[in-house]
């Protein structure tokens, strides 16, 4: 072949390498500077919670009535709280849960959201009915609804699964089943105009069946959104989570996630503002981070937008 | 028009049911009976528990009891708070309009300050107008409102001490002095409402504008010699801002948990700080009907945009 072209005289810019749709993506999403700090910022913090503990080994229950609410020194970086205990130690360990929680609750949406999606994208009849459910989703209040059924049955999962556990599972299962509408609705939209399309209909002429063509022809055309809303939704569930034990509604007290350090440092705001500022701007940060990222994955993934 | 606003009440009906079933399924899987508990009250003689029971239908089959409880909803009978013992209705209808109060005025100036700066954003895009816009927007809805609450009281009430960071419920509004007080009261509490709601929806219109600027009909209207002035108002802006009523519906829910969190923070006695209150004193039934009342507000307010979207846009005929 190419010696056939050669034998033409045709110039081959063979110069460029191949391009593929992850390459051209992270062209593009390297030019997004916010989004490449955001990306670093996360790491940082994402590292931060994983490795600081072992790195930064202040005990997290340290009780010390000396330095109650002690302001930031070398010593204690962040401050102390109102039982005299590290706060970096108590962030850096409260910012694992809080993270997991945003992971976990999302892949729980998205897998809701894009089997929902598939299936009333696919199939014609479940359409109709799957839409109303999920128009009746979108139309929950999700906050109100959260807290009556925490309060319904944290005791129980509390004694079915110890205290942490117990409400990690019942917040993340939640979140999860409060957020799928959204993406089920991206995915829906995808499958109906996608599966008209040559690709697909070729796919199903060779005999391909409906599983195979979900998930081998459809569904990895469908990404893209998926990836981009399940990126801003680990922001939102991180705020969820943390508005939950900000109320009080969350995590026992043992488990200093950020929204329960601003919980406790709430009542403390005249003496002690440190005590909220920090684990406040960790929460900001990650957030604000996760979405710059999700700015920059939408412009990155979106074809009308590449150049 | 009337007819289409009818069949709009008329297609919420169904949302509303199932959103009650939702509640009520919750309630009826709950261990421990939750709606029982005074029927259950060991201090009570077992022939008036007896009697209780049988006058509140707890015996009777799930089924049953869920039309039941629908009939009461439908009747406003949200039945008695086990704290108080006073009637549920009364205790929503108390705070109702707290709540409202604070986010309607937030919902106003919120949208009031959106659209002028998201108009400006588009038209004068990356320029530094657009760039600081578009950064105070997007750290406007990151960050989470109960940071920015508190980060309000740390610097308004607790260094320059100009508002008070705790509601007064007492406060009436009779003359001057009690109006001021009433004002500086609520600033705080608007104010984070507000950041929200103009942050979300100034990124909508500015991507909408921008969405439609490049447009053929855009040109068109500039060919035949109108005024950019024009052209963005009468033709550009109409045309975006139909989606964006679209979008500002679908983050209704969000704004009734914003809601929630702010009262909580400065303890304004709306029915979002009733329902934390109820919730730590267990309180099943105004916890219940809270929640439904929320469904209840997002379902009205989503009717409400979808007649202005009908409103906006000629396209959608009411039949």
């Amino acid at each position: 072949m190419t010696a056939d072209r050669a034998a033409l005289g045709v110039a081959l810019p063979l110069a460029r390498p191949p391009r593929s749709l992850w390459g051209d993506a992270w062209r593009q999403f390297r030019s997004h500077r916010l989004a490449l700090a955001g990306s670093f910022v996360l790491a940082v913090l994402v590292l931060g919670t994983l490795v600081g503990p072992y790195i930064y080994r202040v005990p997290t229950n340290d009780i010390d009535f000396t330095r109650v609410l002690s302001g930031p020194s070398l010593e204690h970086p962040f401050g102390t709280d109102e039982l005299g205990r590290d706060i970096l130690a108590r962030a850096l360990q409260g910012g694992r849960v809080s993270i997991a929680v945003g992971i976990a609750a999302v892949s729980v949406g998205i897998t809701l959201g894009v089997l929902i999606g598939a299936i009333a994208g696919f199939f014609a009849r479940a359409d109709g009915p799957l839409m109303r459910l999920t128009d009746m989703f979108i139309s929950l209040p999700d906050l109100p609804l959260l807290l009556l059924v925490i309060m319904l049955f944290r005791d129980s999962l509390r004694g079915l699964l110890g205290p942490v556990t117990g409400i990690f599972v019942l917040i993340v299962v939640l979140i999860g089943a409060l957020n799928w509408m959204g993406v089920a609705r991206l995915v829906r939209a995808a499958f109906l105009s996608l599966k008209q399309r040559e690709f697909v209909v070729a796919a199903r002429v060779v005999g391909a069946s409906d599983g195979r063509l979900i998930s081998h022809h459809i569904l990895p055309n469908a990404l893209g959104p998926v990836i981009v809303s399940a990126t801003i939704g680990v922001g939102g569930a991180i705020i969820t989570e943390s508005a939950l034990s900000f109320l009080g509604l969350g995590f026992p007290p043992g488990e200093p996630t950020w929204g329960r350090l601003l919980f406790e440092a709430q009542s403390h705001l005249d003496t002690a503002p440190h005590f909220a500022i920090f684990p406040g701007l960790l929460i900001s940060l990650t957030v604000l981070s996760i979405n710059y990222i999700g700015d920059g994955l939408r412009d990155a993934l979106d074809p009308r937008r590449t150049p | 028009m009337g007819r289409y606003i009818l069949r709009r009440l008329i297609i919420s009906v169904p949302t509303l049911m199932g959103i009650s079933l939702i509640i009520f399924v919750i309630l009826a899987l709950a261990p421990g009976d939750p709606l029982s508990q005074f029927a259950n009250n060991p201090e009570v003689p077992i022939e008036v528990r007896e009697r209780v029971r049988t006058s509140l239908g707890l015996d009777d089959p799930v089924h049953v009891r869920y039309v039941k409880w629908v009939s009461q909803l439908m009747q406003g009978d949200l039945g008695y708070s086990f704290a108080t013992r006073s009637s549920v209705t009364g205790l929503i209808l108390q705070r109702l309009p707290n709540t409202l109060a604070i986010l309607g005025v937030a919902f106003v100036i919120g949208v009031a300050l959106a659209i002028p700066i998201g108009i400006l954003s588009a038209v004068k895009r990356y320029s530094l107008f657009d760039h600081s816009a578009t950064t105070i927007a997007f750290i406007g809805f990151s960050v989470p409102s109960f940071f920015t609450g508190l980060v309000l009281i740390l610097i308004f009430s607790v260094n320059l001490r100009w508002f008070p960071f705790i509601y007064d419920s007492t406060v009436v509004v009779r003359d001057l002095p009690s109006l001021a007080a009433q004002v500086r009261q609520s600033i705080m509490p608007i104010a984070i409402l507000t950041l929200i709601y103009a942050a979300t929806t100034m990124r909508y219109v500015r991507a909408e504008m921008l969405e439609n600027m490049p447009q053929d009909y855009v040109r068109t209207a500039r060919a035949k010699g109108l005024g950019s002035g024009t052209v963005v108002r009468r033709h550009v802006l109409r045309n975006s801002l139909i989606p964006v009523i679209t979008l500002v519906a679908l983050g209704i829910p969000n704004i009734f948990t914003g809601a929630v969190i702010t009262e909580q923070i400065f303890s304004v006695p709306g029915i979002g700080h009733l329902l934390i209150l109820s919730i730590s004193t267990a309180d099943t039934p105004v916890v219940m009907a809270v929640t439904f009342i929320f469904a209840v507000l997002v379902v009205v307010f989503n009717l409400v945009a979808d007649v202005l979207y009908a409103v906006a846009d000629p396209r959608i005929r009411y039949s």
